[in-house]
């Protein structure tokens, strides 16, 4: 673990630390009271899952068309994270349907599309730990792929109805509000930097121990 | 331009020879989609009657279920003694080949469909003679959707282990857009006063989701069977 890193993760996790007074200091709102603070929690890790997501499509295409051999350590590191905040953004978003709109689940574009963002990255990690060798390029293939049909998916579901706030809420949020909401943004930022350069850095390792081993074989 | 058209029709021509000989593939994917339909309609038929409006999607789930075994089922016979490689070491265009591939399935999933629909229509009384014309091109839309996806990734997958789980893991969240527009398409067209704007609005989109996806297809199929 670099320095940088080991700084990076001190700080996320005192952010975190502190996160819960913060949250619990902002007002309650109007209508939804106490229960709209899963918000604080669930937008940040949504955009994460999002971010995440790109991330591995990007560096997926750039192993794929330019060979650049480091890419698929990211592109996977990425994925493993599109899962992780794929499934806090499915679980928390739900617990907030419930008290919100009376059910637990929408077929609203951004909640279908969410979800088949997150099936498609757990068939990514699938293919990655049952596909054997190759699978990094079939991997990557995927990735983008997933990127791709994303916006089909939710064009496909925007023909029903829509339920979800929209993001055009942020700004117009009061600074009680918004002060725990981009504490919270850069928290969990943070937190993404530092497990993806974790992850990539554990990937980089063992291809590295991997070629190593090669090497001394043949 | 002609040598790619040659090499396609090349690819199409050893497939169809393949299969006429042997019949195994068309055989068995007809009789599957069969079995399927015929597995919904005695999970969905109450009291001797068929649930409403449940044709369209009992239709699409077929396509996709017949066409995951058919897609499976040709690159294992490509498998087998090792033809991929050949195929792919032919001094031809990579994209070439997979076009030829994906032309072969294509026509399998259309005579599979050739009887998968008429059967759909009479076991859930679906009026299919409404608009026939737009049927076909909302299904082979949809199918050329579900195989150009299907046909990379069963490529793909030709060396990797558990090839059998992953190809549907991998197509069936892939191919969401296609089998909502595709079901939604079908069932404008199919209920009892059609509805063509909604069905042009699906069929606009699964042609954007082939165009794209093809595309996409065109370009990654060579870095990845590449070794």
């Amino acid at each position: 673990m670099t320095r940088t890193t080991l700084y990076m993760l001190a700080l996320t996790a005192g952010m975190f630390a502190v996160a819960p007074f913060i949250i619990n200091a902002a007002p309650n709102e109007a209508t939804m009271g106490l229960v709209y603070k899963i918000y604080f929690f669930h937008m940040p890790s949504a955009w994460m899952f999002l971010i995440a997501a790109i991330t591995s499509g990007i560096a997926s295409a750039r192993f794929l068309f330019f060979k650049k051999q480091s890419a698929d350590g990211w592109a996977l590191a990425a994925a493993e994270l599109a899962v992780l905040f794929g499934a806090f953004t499915l679980v928390s978003g739900p617990l907030w349907a419930r008290k919100a709109w009376g059910v637990w689940w929408q077929w609203d574009p951004r909640l279908t599309s969410s979800l088949v963002l997150f099936l498609m990255f757990v068939a990514y990690l699938l293919l990655r730990r049952f596909g054997g060798p190759g699978s990094d390029k079939l991997g990557a293939g995927m990735a983008i792929f997933s990127i791709a049909n994303v916006i089909f998916v939710y064009v496909s579901v925007n023909y029903w109805r829509t339920i979800h706030p929209p993001t055009s809420v942020v700004p117009t949020l009061p600074v009680e509000m918004g002060i725990p909401l981009w504490f919270c943004v850069t928290a969990f930022t943070l937190l993404f930097i530092v497990l993806l350069r974790l992850r990539a850095r554990l990937e980089h390792q063992r291809a590295r121990v991997e070629a190593l081993f090669l090497a001394e074989e043949s | 331009m002609t040598a790619f058209v040659r090499v396609v029709w090349i690819v199409v021509k050893k497939d169809i020879t393949v299969e006429v000989r042997s019949m195994e593939l068309l055989s068995t994917t007809i009789f599957f989609a069969i079995t399927v339909v015929l597995m919904f309609s005695f999970g969905l038929v109450v009291e001797g009657r068929a649930v409403q409006d449940v044709a369209p999607a009992i239709l699409w789930i077929a396509i996709a279920f017949s066409g995951t075994l058919a897609l499976g089922r040709t690159f294992e016979r490509e498998r087998q003694n090792d033809t991929l490689r050949a195929l792919l070491l032919a001094p031809a265009d990579r994209p070439a080949i997979y076009v030829g591939k994906l032309v072969g399935i294509l026509l399998l999933l259309a005579l599979v469909e050739i009887v998968l629909v008429p059967l759909v229509g009479l076991l859930f009384n679906a009026p299919i003679f409404a608009h026939p014309f737009r049927l076909a091109v909302t299904l082979a839309a949809g199918t050329i959707g579900f195989s150009a996806v299907g046909t990379l990734f069963a490529a793909m997958l030709v060396r990797a282990r558990s090839r059998d789980v992953l190809l549907p893991i991998m197509l069936y969240p892939m191919t969401v857009p296609v089998m909502i527009a595709g079901v939604r398409g079908t069932a404008a067209l199919l209920q009892p006063t059609p509805d063509l704007a909604i069905a042009q609005f699906w069929l606009a989109l699964l042609g954007t989701f082939d165009v794209v996806f093809l595309t996409l297809a065109l370009w990654t199929f060579d870095p990845v069977m590449t070794d």
